[in-house]
């Protein structure tokens, strides 16, 4: 039996020695193969007497096993060292720079409008839009700003040429967003003004308008967000709650004060001036002009055919340029129209 | 409207510091723009009468002087102003004075000579930028007296930014009165009496166009001097109110003006033929006017003129021929009160205004038309001398001031807040509103000088502003909630917007109004009929309104290449404009939502890995694509004025043009200086939005057959053709087909190209037999060998 464990040991070292799984499958032919040594001392038992083939027979299938092992302990180790390698070699550097696109992003006044229109959502309201070559009527007269109106001065307005070089008088370029709620009112009254009760509008309406004026804080195309909401019960403490909670809710801060100042406009009456002031910061303290409004003037109540006795309502129009330049700190106007990547990458 | 607080403290003065002041009027609606002390703060600076000046003895410029401040004994101080002189009064600072720039004043020795103090300059107390000398003083300047007090720099400067309905504050008078019924201080307005005639000249005034003006006064004033010297007190609250002092009687009519809101004019009466008319012009009728401008009037425009010729445009501004000069001596003065809508807009049309038709348009106070005519001769009387002939009233049938109801319950639930009469009451009360109680309802009348109190909500405006915006509550709103309305087929423009962002794309804001040249360059107008141009642009870069949106797109890239951004992903949502006689909303012009985009440089952002690919046409299809999968888009090729035509294609979605993509043509490539072309590409945003709700279709449990087919076509097939013919008879069986290789060159014949095409092939309901599936190719095959002269690839 001491043949047994010569032959174990023997197997365990040449099983040591070899690193290549080819030569470890060779190697396992000497001791466990069709004439291996293991094999052969097993086919030998048949000639023993029946009393000594139980001991032996065992003898040999120990050996045998532990010839086996051995032999599986190195295969797995030859096996784990080839992964090794093979993930040694395939090692990257992680530090370099990933592959991709990279992302570009929104207007920072797009993010503000979409900001505005999620907040005013939550409420209830929707988004409404209208041309920017504008009926005169829609954005003056239906407003209650006849021709000749001194307000009508407060703004300049652009004005089109008829293709034979005449001026266009029907039309022009908005001034503001307030036409789009003389036609929704239209639209609305058209739709739901047979009912016996008219469902409310609330509708905010953003867009681009155009002034005749072109100085560091003005531009000629610059934005604004119409808001009106139109009920049986709408009232200048709701449009105040409207505007204060916006306006926190916006600048997600409670360290802000909100004031309403009597101001005029010809479709609102009362009709107030919203100045904000923040309680820290670099404008700490200054009363910043954000918004107008006012309640919906009877006169354009009744143009769109709503009876204002019946139907009160406020409306507002507020700056998204003056509003992102306060959120983000920018400070000039001029940089949101000029197509500058290093100034607008800063938003994406 | 700009004024002096000296001078409104002299009519009502609450105790309330200027800055108080000002919040209050900004509060009340009378929005105080700017609050500017005259003079800066020092101390110690008396009104000093220069003795006596004799030379320095070790300086040139120097100058000793024996100067009374008013103590007792005269002063010795030294002066180096070129312009000192004995008997002068001239400001002095006493030692100890504090003077602007923090400059303090000692006894000190000058060139080894005691001075006691400094004679100053308007320049060294700051009440003027430059100064060449001493501040001189009148003579009759009290000697002693603090300069602060003497020229009353203790003042301050108001400017409001009054909105169009508040005319009625556009005087001291209406400024005193507001701020009196919002602080309740007394008022001490000021009190005109008539002026009796001291001569019987007078001249006849007739109203021909009494609508537009129903009242009139004139007075002829004889004998004036009008070379009289302003005097001081009125050239400073002049000057203090942004009025230049020009000579007394334009002062006069000025400062009465400012006073009690009612602007005058005064003819020279030896120019005036006849009576005074008040009338429309008439056809032709042309006007010299003080401003030097000659105006070709309009109908609709009321004139002043005499029996021969028209004199002034009335309320607007006074004919040259007819206007005061220094030697006149003989005036013709006129108050009157014009209709607001008689003068609106005139001025504006012919491209100017004054602080006459300021005023005029947004209504003056025909209540206080007598009494400027009499403050004025009062004035003219005890400045330029004269005598004063009786005043001609002629009367029409001024406005009605019809009494306005306001209803408590009204104003409660515009307000959203509870009132009850008893406040309402006395909020009219303190605005000395003219009223009756009914109940609830009061009855406001609403005096001459208020033009913005016709309706009910004109009332609840002046509750609200009396009572305080401030004041009113600010509750979150209570409503019905309703949820609103979200399509699923339609998406969110910001979710259009980020899926580009996403794809590397940067967002821009353009102008929508454009240089002429780009509409030729990139949209092909060339012809003026095809353009929107403005009637009124600001700068001829700006004169046009675009019809597409790759102007801006190329300019953004050219001010980023020159800030040295290699790689451009650019992308803009904006309307563009497009003359269209049957456009709704507006008819004329059609402006529909379009979403431009520009591509330029590498294909990957530069990096280790990018590869050194530029972007081309195929990376930006590709993109375009994405924006709109699910959705099956057509691709044929565009003749665009903008882009390279080899290079370009129309964008078709269920057969409708939706938009285009392209190079740029290397034309403007070369003329807007770009290194190489970008891809550009323009589509309709409304298409964009729309999406699909997905509809489920089974899936097949049966495996699915592929198979691989190579042809060869001729070279410039396009493959959509292709597709489309094998489409219009794909057998039913195929599920899937997809192009996996184009090829042209070593071993396809010159001319042709190599496309390998990869086919699915399902049944929904069993397994496909090899039979069938050869059948289906074959149909394939066959479709490509009829329709395009295809070859199957060996």
């Amino acid at each position: 039996m001491d043949n047994l464990e010569q032959i174990v040991s023997e197997a365990c070292a040449a099983f040591a020695a070899i690193s290549d799984p080819d030569a470890l499958e060779q190697a396992k032919a000497r001791f466990l193969g069709k004439s291996g040594q293991i094999t052969e001392l097993l086919k030998g038992l048949g000639k023993l007497p029946p009393e000594e083939k139980k001991t032996a027979g065992a003898a040999i299938n120990v050996a045998k096993t532990a010839v086996e092992t051995a032999l599986n302990e190195r295969r797995e180790a030859i096996r784990k060292a080839a992964l090794d390698a093979r993930l040694a070699e395939e090692a990257l550097d992680v530090t370099l720079p990933g592959r991709s696109e990279t992302r570009g992003g929104l207007h920072p006044v797009t993010r503000t409008l979409e900001r505005i229109e999620s907040l005013f959502a939550s409420i209830g309201f929707e988004v409404a839009d209208g041309p920017e070559i504008e009926e005169d009527f829609f954005n003056f007269t239906a407003l209650n700003t006849p021709e000749d109106h001194p307000a009508r001065s407060m703004h300049d307005t652009f004005y089109l040429q008829n293709p034979d070089g005449s001026l266009a008088d029907k039309v022009l370029l908005r001034t503001h967003t307030s036409p789009v709620q003389a036609r929704y009112m239209q639209a609305h009254v058209a739709r739901y003004g047979q009912q016996e009760k008219m469902p409310e509008i609330r509708i905010i309406a953003p867009g681009r308008v155009y002034r005749v004026d072109s100085d560091a804080t003005h531009s000629p195309m610059f934005h604004q967000v119409e808001g009106l909401w139109v009920g049986e019960n709408v009232s200048f403490a709701d449009l105040k709650g409207v505007i204060a909670d916006f306006l926190k809710s916006f600048f997600e801060t409670d360290d802000l004060t909100v004031r309403f100042r009597p101001s005029f406009f010809p479709f609102t009456e009362p009709s107030a001036e919203i100045d904000v002031a923040f309680m820290s910061g670099a404008l700490k303290g200054r009363w910043l002009e954000i918004a107008g409004c006012g309640m919906v003037h009877p006169t354009v109540l009744r143009h769109a055919g709503i009876d204002p006795e019946k139907y009160t309502g406020f409306a507002f129009g507020m700056g998204p340029d003056r509003l992102t330049m306060l959120r983000y700190g920018v400070n000039d106007l001029r940089l949101f129209f000029e197509g500058d990547l290093r100034f607008l990458r800063q938003f994406a | 409207m700009k004024f002096s607080e000296s001078w409104l403290r002299s009519l009502v003065d609450p105790k309330l510091s200027s800055e108080e002041l000002s919040h209050l009027l900004t509060m009340a609606g009378l929005e105080v723009e700017e609050l500017d002390a005259v003079a800066p703060a020092f101390t110690s600076v008396v009104v000093a009468h220069v003795l006596e000046v004799v030379k320095h003895p070790d300086a040139d410029r120097l100058n000793i002087c024996q100067v009374d401040v008013g103590s007792g004994t005269p002063q010795q101080i030294v002066c180096g102003a070129p312009n000192v002189a004995a008997g002068l009064k001239v400001p002095c600072a006493l030692p100890g004075a504090e003077l602007p720039g923090d400059f303090k004043i000692k006894i000190a020795k000058v060139r080894g000579i005691e001075s006691s103090g400094m004679l100053c300059s308007a320049k060294e107390l700051g009440i003027a930028e430059e100064a060449s000398g001493l501040l001189i003083l009148p003579a009759d300047a009290p000697v002693g007296q603090s300069i602060r007090q003497y020229l009353d720099l203790d003042d301050h400067v108001f400017e409001l930014k009054l909105t169009p309905n508040r005319a009625d504050c556009l005087s001291l008078l209406g400024v005193a009165r507001e701020v009196g019924a919002i602080t309740g201080a007394a008022t001490n307005l000021p009190q005109v009496a008539e002026v009796p005639a001291s001569i019987a000249d007078s001249r006849a005034v007739v109203l021909d166009a009494p609508a537009a003006c129903p009242l009139y006064y004139g007075r002829i004033v004889k004998n004036v001097d009008a070379k009289a010297p302003t005097p001081e007190w009125m050239r400073r609250r002049l000057e203090r109110s942004g009025i230049r002092s020009i000579s007394a009687l334009v002062d006069i009519t000025n400062y009465v003006m400012l006073e009690l809101g009612q602007p005058l004019h005064a003819f020279d009466n030896t120019r005036l033929d006849g009576a005074v008319h008040a009338r429309m012009a008439k056809p032709a009728e042309k006007l010299l006017l003080l401003n030097e401008q000659t105006i070709a009037v309009d109908a609709d425009v009321l004139m002043i003129a005499d029996d021969a010729k028209p004199l002034a445009m009335a309320g607007i501004m006074g004919g040259e021929e007819s206007g005061i000069t220094l030697e006149t001596s003989e005036l013709f003065l006129e108050s009157a009160f014009f209709a607001p809508k008689a003068i609106a807009g005139r001025a504006r049309r012919y491209g100017f205004g004054s602080d006459a038709s300021h005023r005029f348009e947004r209504g003056v106070d025909f209540g206080g038309t007598r009494r400027a005519i009499e403050r004025a001769t009062q004035l003219i009387l005890e400045i330029c001398g004269g005598q004063a002939g009786p005043v001609v009233e002629a009367k029409a049938e001024l406005p009605a001031r019809q009494p306005v109801r306001l209803r408590t319950a009204r104003a409660e639930k515009v307000l959203g807040l509870p009132l009850g009469a008893e406040r309402i009451a006395g909020l009219f009360k303190g605005l000395a509103l003219d009223f009756a109680q009914q109940g609830d309802d009061f009855l406001v009348t609403p005096p001459s000088w208020r033009f913005d109190m016709e309706i009910e909500e004109d009332l609840i405006e002046e509750i609200a502003r009396l009572y305080g915006y401030d004041n009113i509550p600010s509750p979150a709103p209570q409503a019905r909630m309703a949820m609103l309305r979200q399509p699923e087929a339609q998406r969110p423009a910001y979710r259009v917007r980020q899926m580009l962002a996403d794809r590397g794309y940067q967002e821009v804001v353009n102008f929508a109004f454009v240089e002429t040249q780009w509409e030729a360059d990139f949209a092909g107008k060339t012809v003026e009929t095809e353009l929107i141009r403005l009637a009124n642009p600001i700068a001829s870069q700006m004169a046009v309104m675009r019809s597409n949106l790759f102007g801006g797109l190329v300019a953004n890239l050219v001010t980023n290449l020159k800030r040295k951004q290699t790689r451009v992903r650019l992308f803009e949502v904006g309307r563009t404009f497009h003359r269209d006689a049957a456009a709704v909303p507006v008819a004329g012009y059609r402006q529909p939502w379009r979403l431009g985009g520009l591509a330029f440089g590498g294909a990957l952002p530069d990096g280790w890995a990018s590869g050194g690919r530029k972007v081309d046409f195929f990376d930006v299809k590709g993109d375009i694509e994405a924006l709109l999968a699910p959705a099956a888009l057509c691709f044929e090729k565009l003749v665009h004025p903008a882009l390279h035509p080899g290079r370009a294609a129309r964008i078709l979605l269920d057969g409708v043009d939706i938009g285009c993509v392209g190079e740029l043509h290397p034309e403007w490539v070369q003329k807007y200086d770009l290194t190489a072309a970008p891809v550009l590409f323009e589509l309709d945003f409304a298409t964009l939005k729309a999406g699909l709700v997905p509809a489920y279709v089974e899936l097949s449990k049966f495996p699915v057959v592929v198979r691989d087919l190579a042809v060869v076509v001729d070279r410039d097939l396009a493959l959509q053709s292709l597709f489309d013919g094998l489409k219009r008879d794909l057998p039913p069986l195929v599920a899937d087909l997809q192009l996996f290789d184009v090829y042209a060159g070593k071993g396809v014949p010159e001319n042709k190209k190599s496309l390998a095409f990869r086919i699915v092939m399902q049944d929904t309901q069993r397994t496909l037999l090899d039979s069938e599936v050869d059948a289906a190719m074959q149909q394939l095959v066959s479709c490509l060998e009829q329709a395009f002269g295809a070859q199957l690839r060996a």
